[in-house]
């Protein structure tokens, strides 16, 4: 009976880890309606051509987000087309940090002319469902019968500053080929970035 | 004969003077190069092996990462606790290459933090990462405990009382 307890807390403890540490490569991703800075609420189910996704989790402050928003622009105009739309979302509080507010998204997206939607993630639901750790973080994902399933997890490339003589960008070439229906050589990668600034309280 | 004296102690003057000014240039270098040195990772390992007998407690941090500054005066203190004893901090910045001089430097003397601070030379994380440690999902703050073939690696925040107790610990 104590051995029998014991497992079940031990599948409980397994579910609740497996829970917080979000979506794997591999895992099919559950779509969410959040507000754009237009003010429009966006899905995955609204891009009925669609391929798959780019979704980036970046934000306004981050420097290292911040050394990526060209390049997260360019994934966009690249690939968009291609049918692998970037999504953006904002996983930071704003109580936390004021400078991540909705306005200051709007303004920061109208300045530069970003031409994908940037999404607020209040309470963090989505952040934690994809277990997003950092700014920037990006989860690719490919449109199957299944879903969208995830398919690389990590880094947009190698070189944050863009000094790296060795530069392997991992999420276009992660897109490649997809297109030609191969896997992802790549499927997972580690970078320096910005923790989430949590809700406090 | 004394035109030659003349001209001996003139060249000795000029001479002195230069080799004045060079020492007040390379002093005037040296207190700003002496800040914040860069360091590759064979760099830090060759320093982490030449320590005999002592612990060091490599702190990865970044001036524009916010618990990373706010955990830097607990290990000021550790390091203020442990002068005596065969320990070293060391505080190794992931700010840009490019920050050093703007960012780095002046947070250095702002905040006029005293343990020996270093901006990571290493131009791919991928590769950096994974050798620091396997574990490491490269978030920061993130501390390393190392005594020779000895380490332990915290991907977390430290309280003051959390790193005297950890270094107390660490075998």
């Amino acid at each position: 009976m104590k051995q029998l307890f014991l497992m079940g807390l031990m599948l409980i403890s397994l579910g609740v880890s497996a829970q917080s540490e979000g979506y794997k490569v591999g895992d099919v991703v559950k779509d969410f309606a959040l507000k754009n800075v237009d003010n429009k609420t966006v899905s995955m189910a609204d891009y009925k051509d669609a391929k798959g996704f780019i979704v980036v989790f970046t934000c306004n402050t981050c420097p290292v987000a911040q050394a990526y928003q060209a390049r997260v622009a360019e994934l966009n105009s690249s690939f968009a087309a291609k049918g692998y739309p970037v999504i953006a979302i904002n996983p930071n509080d704003a109580g936390a940090v004021p400078a991540e507010s909705f306005e200051k998204m709007q303004a920061l997206a109208a300045e530069k002319k970003f031409n994908f939607p940037y999404l607020l993630d209040p309470g963090h639901v989505v952040t934690k469902q994809f277990g997003a750790t950092r700014t920037p973080h990006v989860f690719l994902l490919n449109k199957t019968n299944k879903g969208n399933v995830v398919e690389y997890i990590g880094a947009i490339d190698n070189d944050p500053e863009e000094a790296n003589a060795t530069k392997i960008e991992y999420v276009k070439n992660a897109i490649n080929e997809l297109s030609t229906g191969k896997k992802p050589t790549v499927t997972a990668t580690k970078a320096v970035g910005c923790t989430i600034k949590w809700k406090k309280g | 004969m004394t035109k030659n004296n003349k001209t001996n102690l003139f060249i000795f003057r000029y001479l002195s003077m230069r080799i004045f000014f060079l020492i007040c240039l390379s002093l005037i270098s040296y207190s700003v190069s002496a800040q914040v040195k860069l360091l590759t990772l064979d760099e830090l390992d060759k320093r982490l092996a030449a320590g005999k007998d002592t612990t060091y407690v490599v702190n990865f941090w970044a001036t524009w990462c916010s618990p990373c500054v706010a955990e830097l005066p607990n290990f000021e203190k550790l390091r203020l606790s442990n002068l005596k004893k065969p320990v070293k901090v060391l505080l190794v910045s992931l700010d840009f290459k490019s920050k050093l001089q703007k960012e780095v430097i002046p947070f250095v003397a702002k905040n006029q933090v005293r343990a020996e601070v270093f901006l990571l030379n290493e131009p791919d994380q991928q590769k950096y990462i994974e050798r620091i440690d396997p574990k490491w999902t490269g978030a920061i703050p993130a501390t390393l405990f190392v005594k020779q073939k000895t380490r332990r690696f915290y991907e977390q925040e430290f309280t003051e009382k959390q790193l005297e107790n950890t270094l107390l610990n660490f075998k």
